[in-house]
């Protein structure tokens, strides 16, 4: 960004943003003291649980309270699901993002271009679409060599989360790289080193750093997508509270059974985001 | 448009490419209506994210601790947790605690249908990003243009409106419209909630007419080209407001 001489010097120069990715990074955000957080979580338990002991009274039913321990170790499976299914799908999408990424400062064109093309079009496609698509056109088995390799659902679910994070990831190596100064190539070269030893072992452990919080964020979206999985039919924690509220039947149960699974995602994700907060202060690039 | 419509019949029939919503009157009729839900979906989305991300970033800076701190809640409350659930909480959940009223045949009705519902927690979910996303931008406006503001008699609000506000807005449209591409793509969440838009018109289409490989790809061009029309149009706006001499 050039920072030229501005006629309007009323105006604070912008913050340099850090690689535009999905939601979440390119801006800094404000949190919440963790006493704030914690007085969250309280009260939100409290709502659930006030909500499941205000409804009991008068018929011979089950209290909702018990109904909700009844109900809540299995959709707490079903999210231990999703949760592995993000981290298979951030591995898989980071090892192929990098390579992409890697791919789009490459020196011959034409392996540059391909590789800018697939990083644009899974990026702007709607992440439902992209599961949607190797959900359907994928086949449920592949056989090379006469050997039958079988494509269960889930499997399939994780290559298909793990593509737009491939083309994000591959965004991110990009940008990282590129927020390295030139001159760091220059001076590299003037000193004898090959591309290939510039790029291993000068450029890249400085932009690691910096591509750590946009990762960090992206793992983030990439686990509040998960759930996208029940909608092509998979069982994870949405699917089993929607199984519970139907094998229960009972509507005064819907809002505190969603609740608990929207619980169960904001603790797990809370702390997490707090840290990268703290790592995208410490790695700030003050441009 | 007769022998576009003739030549896809003949690609369906002779290269079993059936590409059916060009030549099919229904399938074309339902393509148009997901369409043109889709795109109203993500209009009045745009509208009332917007609006709430303005709204909460000017009650991020009022003195009431009691209210920034529901402000943050909210905010962290709908970035930290999936959208689908969200929906989902509010379709079946919050739904089922509203009254019913009742329509022209005598039937309940819900209060709010599904197509409010999907505006309603998509522009909540997105205006929780937009909330941070002005604060960071009313962040960058300095304090001493603000110090000028009230030395000159401006209420707090009326600073806000016509100072603060359109020096901030200016430095956050780049992430803004970021966060409006994102919009839109998770419009498509709404299918599970049955709203017809553009990916539950597809699906009705390739269910019945068994053309899953064609339509997919035309829904994934379809998209693409609405978020490039979106990015265009803020690319546009973004030079309309520039201020000379300011950025890049």
């Amino acid at each position: 960004m050039r920072m030229g001489k501005t006629d309007l010097p009323v105006l604070l120069p912008q913050r340099a943003l850090p690689q535009p990715t999905e939601w979440g990074a390119g801006f800094s955000t404000r949190w919440m003291t963790s006493r704030q957080a914690i007085v969250l979580m309280l009260v939100t338990g409290l709502l659930l649980a006030g909500s499941a002991f205000a409804q009991q009274g008068g018929q011979p039913r089950a209290n909702l309270a018990s109904l909700l321990v009844k109900w809540t170790p299995l959709v707490f499976s079903g999210f231990l699901f999703n949760l592995l299914v993000s981290i298979a799908s951030m591995m898989i999408g980071t090892i192929a993002g990098i390579i992409l990424g890697l791919g789009q400062i490459s020196l011959l064109a034409p392996v540059r271009g391909t590789s800018w093309l697939a990083t644009q079009f899974f990026r702007n496609a709607p992440w439902l679409v992209l599961l949607f698509f190797v959900m359907f056109l994928l086949p449920f088995q592949i056989t090379i060599w006469g050997i039958t390799i079988p494509l269960p659902a889930w499997l399939k679910a994780i290559l298909g989360l793990s593509l737009p994070v491939m083309a994000n990831v591959s965004e991110i190596v990009r940008g990282g790289i590129k927020s390295i100064p030139a001159g760091q190539w220059e001076s590299a070269e003037s000193l004898a080193f090959s591309r290939r030893q510039i790029l291993w072992q000068i450029i890249l452990p400085q932009a690691v750093k910096r591509m750590i919080p946009p990762w960090m964020n992206l793992y983030a979206i990439l686990t509040m997508s998960t759930t996208l999985i029940s909608i092509v039919g998979i069982q994870d924690g949405m699917t089993l509270v929607k199984g519970a509220l139907v094998a229960e039947g009972r509507v005064d149960l819907y809002l505190p059974l969603y609740g608990a699974l929207l619980l169960m995602f904001f603790c797990y994700w809370y702390p997490i985001a707090r840290w990268t907060q703290s790592l995208e202060r410490r790695f700030a690039v003050n441009a | 448009m007769q022998t576009l419509a003739e030549f896809f019949r003949w690609l369906a029939d002779a290269r079993s490419i059936n590409v059916s919503i060009a030549y099919d009157p229904i399938d074309q009729a339902r393509f148009l209506t997901g369409l043109k839900t889709t795109i109203w979906l993500s209009l009045a989305c745009i509208a009332f994210s917007i609006v709430i991300g303005l709204v909460g970033a000017w009650l991020q800076g009022v003195r009431s601790a009691l209210v920034r701190g529901a402000v943050a809640a909210f905010v962290q409350f709908f970035r930290n947790t999936p959208p689908l659930v969200q929906l989902a909480f509010f379709y079946f959940a919050v739904s089922s605690l509203l009254p019913t009223t009742t329509d022209s045949f005598g039937q309940a009705v819900p209060l709010i249908n599904n197509v409010g519902w999907a505006i309603i927690s998509i522009s909540l979910f997105c205006g929780a990003f937009n909330v941070e996303i002005f604060r960071s931008g009313i962040e960058a406006v300095p304090k001493a243009t603000a110090e000028a503001a009230e030395s000159l008699g401006y209420s707090r609000l009326k600073a806000y409106l016509y100072i603060i506000l359109p020096l901030a807005f200016r430095i956050c449209l780049p992430s803004l419209g970021n966060n409006l591409v994102n919009l839109v793509k998770t419009t498509t969440l709404a299918y599970a909630i049955g709203v017809p838009e553009l990916l539950y018109a597809m699906a009705q289409i390739w269910s019945e007419v068994l053309n899953v490989r064609e339509m997919m790809v035309v829904m994934l061009i379809t998209y693409i080209l609405l978020i490039g029309a979106l990015v265009w149009v803020m690319r546009r706006w973004e030079r309309t407001l520039r201020i000379p001499g300011y950025s890049t």
